[in-house]
């Protein structure tokens, strides 16, 4: 265990999980069409929400490792601030909405 | 194979769920009290939840051979009306020497607030004062990160606890490190969408190890799978892991925990 390897070999997880995440991604690539095809769909038409996944698959490409923990962190408030009630919040919604979005 | 699921909120669930995991090897579980999915309007209300944790589930679980244990508290998320939640807190120690009880739980952060973290710091201090194990409530999503931290400096803000005797849950590839690093036992919840999946559990304990960590379904009254941790159990054998590990994981770690309560007194 303390290698941090997966028992399975190289070519065992592709065989276990590849068509699993090929339509993960597939779900995704669907996803953000549809945000396309959306009525209202314009430039100026953007969500806080999409605009942090959007910066998460950059992360899933970008040759580095710990992906999920990296793109968690993207989704995570990094604030420091603690306010006095929740009374008037909304629950969780996933992701950081900066003052200016 | 036999095994423990540490955080199962059966209230919600049916006797049929008691019957699948029964028949799964389930042969315990812990629940701790959470937010039944609205604010309650009266104290009365925890007086009655409380009386179904200790008495009614307990029998329920019996008929299928599962030994059933709880823990107690008010929620982080209706913890953040102080006033009411110093009267929920004042009734605990009502139902604490009761002989499922293993402890304080599942209390921490819902939105990170003064208010939730007041209510946390007392509910401490209430393990503290009887002696008891804690369970505690990591945030949801965005919030999770910042309210691990809080949480853990207010712990230690307290200075009479022992991280060895308090689960941190719903830990995620960016919390369980810091988790275990500081002391603390760690629990990897296996539920839908906001939470791990059994694949992610399962790299996890590659990644992090075996020391310290459990996984649990917190089946619950959302879409939540009662099942989730034999699942999880097929998902480490798939990848050929030793079923001594997969049984130190179900059974032997969250057995090692809840054995600091002297109430817990499952057979080995």
């Amino acid at each position: 265990m303390s290698d941090s390897s997966c028992p399975l070999d190289y070519s065992a997880i592709v065989e276990s999980y590849f068509l699993e995440h090929r339509a993960k991604l597939i779900d995704l690539a669907a996803f953000l069409d549809r945000l396309d095809r959306a009525h209202d769909s314009s430039a100026s038409n953007t969500d806080f929400r999409i605009n942090s996944l959007r910066q998460a698959i950059a992360v899933l490409n970008d040759g580095e490792g710990e992906r999920a923990r990296r793109v968690l962190e993207l989704f995570s408030d990094m604030s420091i601030d603690i306010p006095q009630s929740a009374e008037g919040m909304k629950g969780a919604l996933g992701a950081v909405q900066e003052p200016s979005e | 194979m036999k095994y423990i699921e540490p955080h199962g909120h059966m209230v919600s669930r049916t006797t049929a769920d008691y019957q699948s995991m029964a028949l799964a090897g389930c042969v315990a579980i812990s629940e701790p009290a959470f937010w039944a999915g609205y604010d309650r309007s009266a104290v009365q209300g925890f007086h009655d939840y409380f009386s179904q944790l200790t008495q009614y589930e307990p029998a329920r679980a019996a008929k299928f051979g599962i030994e059933h244990y709880c823990w107690l508290c008010i929620n982080p998320k209706e913890g953040d009306d102080p006033g009411f939640a110093r009267e929920v807190i004042s009734i605990i120690p009502e139902f604490i020497s009761h002989t499922n009880v293993l402890g304080i739980g599942e209390i921490g952060l819902n939105k990170n607030t003064k208010n939730e973290l007041a209510i946390f710091e007392e509910q401490v201090a209430l393990a503290v004062k009887y002696d008891q194990l804690i369970l505690v409530h990591t945030p949801h999503l965005e919030d999770k990160l910042k309210g691990t931290r809080l949480i853990m400096d207010a712990i230690e803000a307290n200075g009479n606890v022992s991280p060895g005797r308090v689960l941190i849950d719903h830990v995620e590839e960016h919390t369980v490190k810091e988790v275990i690093d500081r002391g603390y036992w760690a629990g990897m919840t296996l539920y839908p969408d906001t939470k791990c999946t059994a694949q992610r559990a399962a790299d996890i304990i590659e990644m992090y190890g075996t020391q310290q960590i459990w996984m649990n379904s917190a089946c619950d009254w959302g879409i939540s799978d009662p099942l989730a941790v034999p699942k999880a159990r097929m998902e480490l054998k798939h990848r050929g892991h030793s079923e001594d590990i997969i049984h130190k994981l179900t059974f032997d770690n969250p057995f090692t925990f809840l054995s600091q309560s002297s109430n817990f007194t499952l057979a080995e």
